[in-house]
Protein backbone atom coordinates (compact mmCIF):
# COMPACT_ATOMS: atom_id res chain seq x y z
CA UNK A 1 0.00 0.00 0.00
CA UNK A 2 1.44 3.62 -0.81
CA UNK A 3 2.16 6.34 1.58
CA UNK A 4 0.45 9.82 0.72
CA UNK A 5 0.73 12.63 2.89
CA UNK A 6 -1.30 15.24 2.83
CA UNK A 7 0.52 18.96 3.97
CA UNK A 8 -1.11 19.51 7.28
CA UNK A 9 -0.72 23.29 8.07
CA UNK A 10 -4.52 24.50 7.27
CA UNK A 11 -7.21 23.80 5.14
CA UNK A 12 -9.57 20.72 3.52
CA UNK A 13 -6.55 18.31 4.96
CA UNK A 14 -9.17 15.99 6.65
CA UNK A 15 -11.38 15.51 3.57
CA UNK A 16 -8.06 14.57 1.25
CA UNK A 17 -7.38 12.09 4.08
CA UNK A 18 -10.99 10.85 3.72
CA UNK A 19 -10.42 10.60 -0.32
CA UNK A 20 -7.23 8.43 0.31
CA UNK A 21 -8.18 6.26 2.08
CA UNK A 22 -11.22 5.69 0.13
CA UNK A 23 -8.72 5.44 -2.42
CA UNK A 24 -6.93 2.58 -0.88
CA UNK A 25 -3.93 4.56 0.18
CA UNK A 26 -2.49 4.95 3.54
CA UNK A 27 -2.77 8.52 4.98
CA UNK A 28 -0.85 10.97 6.85
CA UNK A 29 -0.88 14.36 7.90
CA UNK A 30 2.15 15.84 7.57
CA UNK A 31 3.02 18.66 10.49
CA UNK A 32 6.66 18.87 10.20
CA UNK A 33 9.26 19.09 7.04
CA UNK A 34 10.74 15.56 8.26
CA UNK A 35 7.76 13.52 8.11
CA UNK A 36 7.66 14.31 4.56
CA UNK A 37 10.85 11.36 4.19
CA UNK A 38 8.52 8.62 4.70
CA UNK A 39 5.77 8.82 2.13
CA UNK A 40 5.82 7.72 -1.78
CA UNK A 41 3.17 11.25 -2.63
CA UNK A 42 1.94 14.43 -1.33
CA UNK A 43 -1.65 16.43 -1.29
CA UNK A 44 -1.29 19.43 -0.61
CA UNK A 45 -4.73 20.14 0.26
CA UNK A 46 -7.05 23.47 -0.45
CA UNK A 47 -7.34 26.35 2.05
CA UNK A 48 -5.52 29.74 1.79
CA UNK A 49 -1.97 30.14 -0.25
CA UNK A 50 -0.77 33.05 1.76
CA UNK A 51 -1.19 31.43 4.82
CA UNK A 52 0.40 28.15 3.99
CA UNK A 53 3.58 29.84 2.62
CA UNK A 54 3.94 31.50 5.68
CA UNK A 55 3.60 28.28 7.79
CA UNK A 56 6.17 26.89 4.80
CA UNK A 57 8.79 29.29 5.58
CA UNK A 58 8.13 29.37 9.00
CA UNK A 59 9.16 25.80 9.50
CA UNK A 60 11.79 25.60 7.17
CA UNK A 61 9.47 23.29 4.70
CA UNK A 62 11.11 24.46 1.48
CA UNK A 63 14.07 22.60 1.16
CA UNK A 64 12.05 19.49 1.50
CA UNK A 65 9.19 20.33 -0.65
CA UNK A 66 11.99 20.98 -3.40
CA UNK A 67 13.76 17.71 -2.21
CA UNK A 68 10.26 16.01 -2.73
CA UNK A 69 9.98 16.74 -6.16
CA UNK A 70 13.39 16.32 -7.25
CA UNK A 71 13.63 12.82 -5.92
CA UNK A 72 10.76 12.91 -9.01
CA UNK A 73 8.02 11.69 -6.33
CA UNK A 74 4.56 12.21 -7.15
CA UNK A 75 2.80 15.86 -5.60
CA UNK A 76 -0.99 16.91 -6.31
CA UNK A 77 -2.16 19.98 -5.83
CA UNK A 78 -5.84 21.23 -5.29
CA UNK A 79 -7.14 24.55 -5.57
CA UNK A 80 -4.43 26.57 -3.21
CA UNK A 81 -1.67 23.79 -3.76
CA UNK A 82 -1.77 24.49 -7.42
CA UNK A 83 -1.32 27.84 -6.97
CA UNK A 84 1.82 26.42 -4.32
CA UNK A 85 2.94 24.22 -7.04
CA UNK A 86 3.08 26.42 -10.34
CA UNK A 87 6.24 28.13 -11.61
CA UNK A 88 4.78 31.49 -12.01
CA UNK A 89 2.11 33.27 -10.67
CA UNK A 90 0.51 35.83 -11.84
CA UNK A 91 1.56 39.36 -10.35
CA UNK A 92 4.24 38.06 -8.11
CA UNK A 93 7.66 38.04 -9.02
CA UNK A 94 8.66 34.76 -7.06
CA UNK A 95 6.48 31.23 -7.62
CA UNK A 96 6.15 29.08 -3.74
CA UNK A 97 7.73 25.61 -4.70
CA UNK A 98 7.74 26.14 -8.29
CA UNK A 99 7.89 23.05 -9.85
CA UNK A 100 5.24 22.55 -11.93
CA UNK A 101 5.68 24.37 -15.03
CA UNK A 102 2.36 26.11 -15.08
CA UNK A 103 1.09 29.87 -14.58
CA UNK A 104 -1.34 30.35 -12.29
CA UNK A 105 -3.77 33.65 -11.43
CA UNK A 106 -5.42 33.31 -8.16
CA UNK A 107 -9.07 34.39 -7.16
CA UNK A 108 -9.30 34.35 -10.55
CA UNK A 109 -13.25 33.73 -11.36
CA UNK A 110 -13.97 36.32 -8.47
CA UNK A 111 -14.84 36.27 -5.56
CA UNK A 112 -16.92 33.99 -2.81
CA UNK A 113 -20.14 34.93 -4.44
CA UNK A 114 -18.74 33.97 -8.01
CA UNK A 115 -17.58 30.38 -6.51
CA UNK A 116 -19.54 27.72 -8.46
CA UNK A 117 -19.87 24.05 -9.04
CA UNK A 118 -19.42 22.70 -12.63
CA UNK A 119 -19.91 19.54 -14.24
CA UNK A 120 -16.46 18.93 -16.25
CA UNK A 121 -15.04 16.11 -18.59
CA UNK A 122 -11.50 15.28 -17.39
CA UNK A 123 -9.37 13.50 -19.57
CA UNK A 124 -8.59 10.06 -18.40
CA UNK A 125 -10.56 10.64 -15.34
CA UNK A 126 -14.07 11.25 -15.85
CA UNK A 127 -16.41 12.21 -18.45
CA UNK A 128 -18.52 14.11 -16.04
CA UNK A 129 -17.25 15.13 -13.11
CA UNK A 130 -18.46 17.24 -10.01
CA UNK A 131 -16.24 20.23 -9.66
CA UNK A 132 -16.48 22.90 -6.67
CA UNK A 133 -14.59 25.75 -7.24
CA UNK A 134 -13.76 28.48 -4.34
CA UNK A 135 -12.42 31.60 -4.64
CA UNK A 136 -10.89 29.51 -7.75
CA UNK A 137 -7.33 29.97 -9.58
CA UNK A 138 -6.84 29.07 -13.38
CA UNK A 139 -4.09 27.88 -15.53
CA UNK A 140 -3.38 30.62 -17.76
CA UNK A 141 -0.50 29.14 -19.50
CA UNK A 142 0.73 25.26 -19.50
CA UNK A 143 4.40 24.23 -20.61
CA UNK A 144 5.33 22.27 -23.84
CA UNK A 145 5.12 18.86 -21.60
CA UNK A 146 2.36 20.27 -19.38
CA UNK A 147 -0.83 18.00 -20.36
CA UNK A 148 -4.22 19.63 -20.52
CA UNK A 149 -6.58 17.72 -17.83
CA UNK A 150 -9.68 19.90 -18.45
CA UNK A 151 -11.24 23.18 -19.30
CA UNK A 152 -14.33 25.02 -18.02
CA UNK A 153 -15.60 27.71 -20.79
CA UNK A 154 -12.25 28.06 -21.82
CA UNK A 155 -9.98 27.75 -18.63
CA UNK A 156 -7.38 25.09 -18.48
CA UNK A 157 -8.55 23.86 -15.05
CA UNK A 158 -6.66 20.54 -14.60
CA UNK A 159 -3.29 19.33 -15.87
CA UNK A 160 -0.60 16.88 -15.24
CA UNK A 161 3.06 17.43 -16.04
CA UNK A 162 4.81 13.82 -15.33
CA UNK A 163 4.83 13.80 -11.84
CA UNK A 164 2.58 16.38 -10.85
CA UNK A 165 -0.84 16.57 -11.12
CA UNK A 166 -3.11 20.19 -10.54
CA UNK A 167 -6.38 21.42 -10.30
CA UNK A 168 -8.43 24.73 -9.39
CA UNK A 169 -11.46 22.87 -8.02
CA UNK A 170 -12.21 20.55 -5.23
CA UNK A 171 -11.83 17.18 -5.52
CA UNK A 172 -11.87 16.30 -2.00
CA UNK A 173 -15.37 18.27 -1.16
CA UNK A 174 -17.54 15.89 -2.95
CA UNK A 175 -17.50 11.82 -2.25
CA UNK A 176 -16.41 11.14 -6.34
CA UNK A 177 -13.01 10.10 -5.17
CA UNK A 178 -11.89 9.30 -8.88
CA UNK A 179 -9.37 12.23 -9.10
CA UNK A 180 -7.79 10.96 -6.37
CA UNK A 181 -7.86 7.52 -7.23
CA UNK A 182 -5.82 8.91 -10.64
CA UNK A 183 -3.25 10.90 -8.29
CA UNK A 184 -2.61 7.06 -5.76
CA UNK A 185 -2.64 5.22 -9.49
CA UNK A 186 0.61 7.51 -10.19
CA UNK A 187 2.13 6.83 -6.67
CA UNK A 188 1.62 3.66 -7.31
CA UNK A 189 3.00 3.60 -10.85
CA UNK A 190 5.92 5.81 -9.72
CA UNK A 191 6.90 3.69 -6.27
CA UNK A 192 7.08 0.38 -8.43
CA UNK A 193 9.40 2.06 -10.84
CA UNK A 194 11.62 3.74 -8.48
CA UNK A 195 11.41 0.46 -6.14
CA UNK A 196 13.08 -1.55 -10.23
CA UNK A 197 15.77 0.78 -10.11
CA UNK B 1 -22.65 26.47 -13.79
CA UNK B 2 -24.05 26.67 -10.15
CA UNK B 3 -23.55 29.43 -7.72
CA UNK B 4 -24.31 29.85 -3.92
CA UNK B 5 -25.53 26.12 -3.68
CA UNK B 6 -24.40 24.49 -0.12
CA UNK B 7 -21.15 22.83 -1.24
CA UNK B 8 -19.72 25.78 -2.41
CA UNK B 9 -20.69 27.92 1.19
CA UNK B 10 -19.82 24.84 3.29
CA UNK B 11 -16.93 24.41 0.97
CA UNK B 12 -15.37 27.95 1.51
CA UNK B 13 -15.18 27.17 5.18
CA UNK B 14 -13.85 24.31 5.03
CA UNK B 15 -10.98 25.66 3.71
CA UNK B 16 -10.71 28.09 6.50
CA UNK B 17 -9.99 25.18 9.09
CA UNK B 18 -6.90 25.24 10.89
CA UNK B 19 -6.79 29.20 10.70
CA UNK B 20 -6.98 32.18 12.34
CA UNK B 21 -9.55 34.80 11.11
CA UNK B 22 -8.83 38.20 12.46
CA UNK B 23 -10.76 41.67 13.20
CA UNK B 24 -9.02 44.49 11.66
CA UNK B 25 -11.12 47.92 11.50
CA UNK B 26 -8.15 49.47 8.75
CA UNK B 27 -6.32 48.33 5.51
CA UNK B 28 -2.77 48.86 7.64
CA UNK B 29 -4.20 46.31 10.34
CA UNK B 30 -5.61 44.07 7.59
CA UNK B 31 -2.10 43.47 5.84
CA UNK B 32 -0.53 42.74 9.65
CA UNK B 33 -3.10 40.39 9.27
CA UNK B 34 -2.07 39.14 6.24
CA UNK B 35 1.42 39.35 7.02
CA UNK B 36 0.99 36.84 10.01
CA UNK B 37 -1.04 34.09 7.86
CA UNK B 38 -4.61 35.08 9.24
CA UNK B 39 -7.37 32.83 6.88
CA UNK B 40 -8.96 35.32 6.68
CA UNK B 41 -10.23 39.05 8.20
CA UNK B 42 -13.44 40.54 9.46
CA UNK B 43 -13.66 44.17 8.65
CA UNK B 44 -14.78 46.85 11.59
CA UNK B 45 -15.88 49.75 12.97
CA UNK B 46 -14.69 48.80 16.17
CA UNK B 47 -13.37 45.66 17.98
CA UNK B 48 -15.95 44.55 20.39
CA UNK B 49 -14.04 45.65 23.36
CA UNK B 50 -14.25 49.06 22.09
CA UNK B 51 -18.22 48.49 20.64
CA UNK B 52 -18.71 47.45 24.56
CA UNK B 53 -16.97 50.76 25.69
CA UNK B 54 -19.04 52.70 23.56
CA UNK B 55 -22.57 51.38 23.96
CA UNK B 56 -25.41 52.43 22.58
CA UNK B 57 -26.34 50.92 18.71
CA UNK B 58 -23.69 49.10 17.06
CA UNK B 59 -24.26 48.55 13.66
CA UNK B 60 -22.55 47.09 10.13
CA UNK B 61 -19.19 49.33 9.77
CA UNK B 62 -19.37 51.87 7.17
CA UNK B 63 -19.12 50.07 3.72
CA UNK B 64 -15.76 52.37 3.02
CA UNK B 65 -14.32 49.91 5.58
CA UNK B 66 -14.66 47.03 4.10
CA UNK B 67 -13.97 48.23 0.41
CA UNK B 68 -10.44 49.27 1.66
CA UNK B 69 -9.89 46.23 3.25
CA UNK B 70 -10.59 43.94 0.33
CA UNK B 71 -8.67 46.50 -1.76
CA UNK B 72 -5.66 45.60 0.66
CA UNK B 73 -5.46 42.09 0.67
CA UNK B 74 -5.91 39.10 -1.02
CA UNK B 75 -7.48 36.51 1.55
CA UNK B 76 -10.96 36.31 2.35
CA UNK B 77 -12.94 39.51 3.70
CA UNK B 78 -15.92 38.53 6.14
CA UNK B 79 -18.17 41.27 7.82
CA UNK B 80 -20.68 42.09 9.90
CA UNK B 81 -24.33 42.08 9.97
CA UNK B 82 -26.52 42.92 12.97
CA UNK B 83 -28.92 39.70 13.18
CA UNK B 84 -32.19 39.58 11.12
CA UNK B 85 -30.74 42.91 9.36
CA UNK B 86 -32.11 42.04 6.02
CA UNK B 87 -30.70 45.08 4.26
CA UNK B 88 -26.97 45.01 5.81
CA UNK B 89 -26.56 41.89 4.87
CA UNK B 90 -27.64 42.36 1.11
CA UNK B 91 -25.44 45.59 1.34
CA UNK B 92 -22.70 43.27 2.21
CA UNK B 93 -23.50 40.50 -0.07
CA UNK B 94 -23.63 43.34 -3.06
CA UNK B 95 -20.03 44.71 -2.22
CA UNK B 96 -19.08 41.87 -2.91
CA UNK B 97 -17.76 40.84 0.77
CA UNK B 98 -16.93 36.67 1.32
CA UNK B 99 -18.38 35.38 4.39
CA UNK B 100 -21.29 37.20 6.09
CA UNK B 101 -21.39 37.20 9.66
CA UNK B 102 -24.93 37.90 11.50
CA UNK B 103 -23.61 38.55 14.83
CA UNK B 104 -24.32 39.29 18.17
CA UNK B 105 -21.63 41.66 18.79
CA UNK B 106 -23.58 44.43 17.06
CA UNK B 107 -27.43 44.87 18.01
CA UNK B 108 -29.78 42.89 17.33
CA UNK B 109 -32.37 44.37 14.14
CA UNK B 110 -35.16 41.68 14.97
CA UNK B 111 -35.30 40.20 18.55
CA UNK B 112 -37.35 36.91 16.79
CA UNK B 113 -36.04 36.26 13.50
CA UNK B 114 -32.69 35.09 12.63
CA UNK B 115 -31.82 36.02 8.82
CA UNK B 116 -33.18 33.24 5.81
CA UNK B 117 -29.61 32.44 5.25
CA UNK B 118 -30.40 30.10 2.27
CA UNK B 119 -31.64 32.63 0.22
CA UNK B 120 -27.98 34.27 -0.15
CA UNK B 121 -25.38 33.82 -2.46
CA UNK B 122 -22.55 34.55 0.02
CA UNK B 123 -22.15 32.69 2.82
CA UNK B 124 -22.71 33.51 6.46
CA UNK B 125 -21.36 32.35 9.56
CA UNK B 126 -23.63 32.83 13.25
CA UNK B 127 -22.60 32.13 16.52
CA UNK B 128 -24.19 29.00 18.85
CA UNK B 129 -24.19 28.14 22.75
CA UNK B 130 -25.64 24.87 21.93
CA UNK B 131 -26.41 22.02 19.34
CA UNK B 132 -30.10 23.38 19.48
CA UNK B 133 -29.13 26.97 18.51
CA UNK B 134 -26.28 25.54 16.20
CA UNK B 135 -29.15 23.26 14.12
CA UNK B 136 -31.42 26.40 13.98
CA UNK B 137 -28.49 28.22 12.33
CA UNK B 138 -28.21 25.00 10.16
CA UNK B 139 -31.85 24.87 9.57
CA UNK B 140 -31.59 28.66 8.57
CA UNK B 141 -28.79 28.22 6.25
CA UNK B 142 -25.63 29.10 7.72
CA UNK B 143 -22.61 27.84 6.20
CA UNK B 144 -20.09 27.72 9.49
CA UNK B 145 -20.70 28.53 13.01
CA UNK B 146 -18.39 29.49 15.73
CA UNK B 147 -18.88 29.91 19.86
CA UNK B 148 -20.70 32.60 20.73
CA UNK B 149 -18.36 33.20 23.99
CA UNK B 150 -18.39 36.89 25.37
CA UNK B 151 -17.03 38.92 22.82
CA UNK B 152 -14.29 41.89 23.71
CA UNK B 153 -13.73 40.44 27.59
CA UNK B 154 -10.90 38.48 26.42
CA UNK B 155 -12.37 36.02 28.85
CA UNK B 156 -12.22 32.39 26.95
CA UNK B 157 -14.36 31.03 29.91
CA UNK B 158 -17.78 31.14 28.12
CA UNK B 159 -16.10 29.73 24.40
CA UNK B 160 -15.15 26.68 26.17
CA UNK B 161 -18.53 26.35 27.29
CA UNK B 162 -20.05 26.77 24.21
CA UNK B 163 -17.53 24.68 22.60
CA UNK B 164 -18.14 21.42 24.91
CA UNK B 165 -21.75 21.93 25.27
CA UNK B 166 -22.04 21.35 21.20
CA UNK B 167 -19.55 18.75 21.00
CA UNK B 168 -21.17 16.61 24.43
CA UNK B 169 -24.81 16.80 22.67
CA UNK B 170 -23.24 15.85 19.41
CA UNK B 171 -21.65 12.98 21.03
CA UNK B 172 -25.23 12.13 22.83
CA UNK B 173 -27.30 12.46 19.58
CA UNK B 174 -24.75 10.07 17.74
CA UNK B 175 -25.33 7.24 20.15
CA UNK B 176 -29.21 7.80 20.01
CA UNK B 177 -31.55 5.27 17.79
CA UNK B 178 -33.67 6.97 15.59
CA UNK B 179 -36.52 6.63 16.97
CA UNK B 180 -35.19 9.02 19.67
CA UNK B 181 -33.94 11.87 17.45
CA UNK B 182 -37.61 13.62 17.25
CA UNK B 183 -38.20 14.16 21.07
CA UNK B 184 -34.26 15.28 20.86
CA UNK B 185 -35.56 17.71 18.30
CA UNK B 186 -38.26 19.01 20.27
CA UNK B 187 -35.91 18.82 23.37
CA UNK B 188 -33.39 21.44 21.54
CA UNK B 189 -36.11 23.15 19.23
CA UNK B 190 -34.03 21.65 16.53
CA UNK B 191 -34.99 20.64 13.21
CA UNK B 192 -35.40 17.24 12.68
CA UNK B 193 -33.85 16.24 9.75
CA UNK B 194 -30.58 18.77 10.37
CA UNK B 195 -30.46 16.53 13.55
CA UNK B 196 -30.46 13.43 11.24
CA UNK B 197 -27.61 14.62 9.31
CA UNK B 198 -25.48 15.33 12.51
CA UNK B 199 -26.07 11.99 13.21
CA UNK B 200 -25.74 10.02 9.86
CA UNK B 201 -22.49 12.44 9.77
CA UNK B 202 -21.22 11.67 13.61
CA UNK B 203 -20.35 15.41 13.30
CA UNK B 204 -22.03 19.01 12.58
CA UNK B 205 -22.28 19.09 9.06
CA UNK B 206 -20.34 22.57 8.73
CA UNK B 207 -17.03 23.49 10.62
CA UNK B 208 -17.33 25.47 14.33
CA UNK B 209 -14.96 27.74 14.76
CA UNK B 210 -14.08 29.36 18.74
CA UNK B 211 -14.94 32.91 19.17
CA UNK B 212 -15.56 35.37 21.54
CA UNK B 213 -12.91 35.60 24.31
CA UNK B 214 -9.87 34.22 22.38
CA UNK B 215 -6.86 36.74 23.97
CA UNK B 216 -3.66 34.14 23.65
CA UNK B 217 -1.70 31.73 22.00
CA UNK B 218 -2.56 29.58 24.35
CA UNK B 219 -6.34 29.92 24.04
CA UNK B 220 -6.39 29.78 20.87
CA UNK B 221 -4.61 26.23 21.24
CA UNK B 222 -7.31 25.34 24.39
CA UNK B 223 -9.96 25.78 21.51
CA UNK B 224 -8.48 23.77 19.17
CA UNK B 225 -7.94 21.27 21.76
CA UNK B 226 -11.58 20.63 22.86
CA UNK B 227 -12.60 20.61 19.02
CA UNK B 228 -12.80 23.64 17.05
CA UNK B 229 -11.86 23.96 14.16
CA UNK B 230 -10.35 26.84 13.97
CA UNK B 231 -10.18 30.10 15.38
CA UNK B 232 -11.44 33.44 15.61
CA UNK B 233 -9.44 36.44 17.17
CA UNK B 234 -11.40 39.75 17.84
CA UNK B 235 -9.91 42.33 20.12
CA UNK B 236 -7.12 40.07 21.22
CA UNK B 237 -4.89 41.07 18.83
CA UNK B 238 -5.26 44.56 18.07
CA UNK B 239 -5.55 45.61 21.34
CA UNK B 240 -2.66 43.97 22.66
CA UNK B 241 0.93 45.52 22.80
CA UNK B 242 2.67 44.16 20.20
CA UNK B 243 -0.05 42.78 17.56
CA UNK B 244 2.08 41.70 14.69
CA UNK B 245 4.00 39.27 17.26
CA UNK B 246 0.55 38.56 18.94
CA UNK B 247 -0.73 37.64 15.67
CA UNK B 248 1.93 35.33 14.44
CA UNK B 249 1.81 33.69 17.50
CA UNK B 250 -2.38 33.04 17.64
CA UNK B 251 -1.66 31.55 14.31
CA UNK B 252 1.26 29.04 15.21
CA UNK B 253 -0.43 27.85 18.21
CA UNK B 254 -3.59 26.87 16.27
CA UNK B 255 -1.75 24.96 13.88
CA UNK B 256 0.64 22.96 15.97
CA UNK B 257 -2.31 23.01 19.18
CA UNK B 258 -0.42 20.12 20.45
CA UNK B 259 3.09 21.34 20.59
CA UNK B 260 3.29 22.42 23.99
CA UNK B 261 7.49 23.33 23.74
CA UNK B 262 6.58 25.46 20.59
CA UNK B 263 4.00 27.09 22.22
CA UNK B 264 5.54 27.66 25.52
CA UNK B 265 8.35 29.32 23.10
CA UNK B 266 5.88 31.36 21.00
CA UNK B 267 4.21 33.16 23.91
CA UNK B 268 7.82 34.19 25.76
CA UNK B 269 7.39 38.52 25.65
CA UNK B 270 4.52 38.93 23.49
CA UNK B 271 3.40 42.02 26.12
CA UNK B 272 0.58 42.48 27.90
CA UNK B 273 -2.63 40.37 26.30
CA UNK B 274 -5.73 42.36 26.18
CA UNK B 275 -6.44 43.38 29.64
CA UNK B 276 -9.96 41.13 29.88
CA UNK B 277 -13.46 41.37 31.64
CA UNK B 278 -14.64 38.77 34.53
CA UNK B 279 -17.94 37.68 33.23
CA UNK B 280 -19.88 38.01 36.22
CA UNK B 281 -18.87 41.72 36.95
CA UNK B 282 -21.35 42.10 33.65
CA UNK B 283 -24.50 43.30 33.62
CA UNK B 284 -26.96 41.20 32.38
CA UNK B 285 -28.20 43.78 29.38
CA UNK B 286 -23.98 44.08 28.06
CA UNK B 287 -24.03 40.08 27.93
CA UNK B 288 -23.92 39.68 23.84
CA UNK B 289 -23.86 35.80 23.92
CA UNK B 290 -27.73 36.28 24.99
CA UNK B 291 -28.70 38.13 21.69
CA UNK B 292 -30.80 35.44 19.53
CA UNK B 293 -31.86 32.72 20.62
Amino acid sequence: MVKIGVLGLQGAVREHVRAVEASGAEAFIIKWPEELEEMDGLIIPGGESTTMRKLIDKYQFMPNLKQFAAEGKPMFGTCAGLILLAKHVVGYSEPHIGVMDVTVERNSFGRQRESFEADLAINGVAEQYPAVFIRAPHIVEAGENVEVLAKHNGRIVAAREGQFLGCSFHPELTEDNRLTNFFVQMVTESKAKSTLV
Amino acid sequence: MRTGTDRVKRGMAEMQKGGVIMDVVNAEQAKIAEEAGAVAVMALERVPSDIRAAGGVARMADPTIMEEVMGAVTIPVMAKARIGHIVEARILEAMGVDYIDESEVLTPADEEFHLLKSEYTVPFVCGCRDLGEAARRIGEGAAMLRTKGEPGTGNIVEAVRHMRKVNAQVRKLVTMDDAEIMTEAKLLGAPFEVLLEIKRLGRLPVVNFAAGGVATPADAALMMQLGADGVFVGSGIFKSENPAKFARAIVEATTHYQDYELIAELSKGLGGAMKGIEISSLAPEARMQDRGW
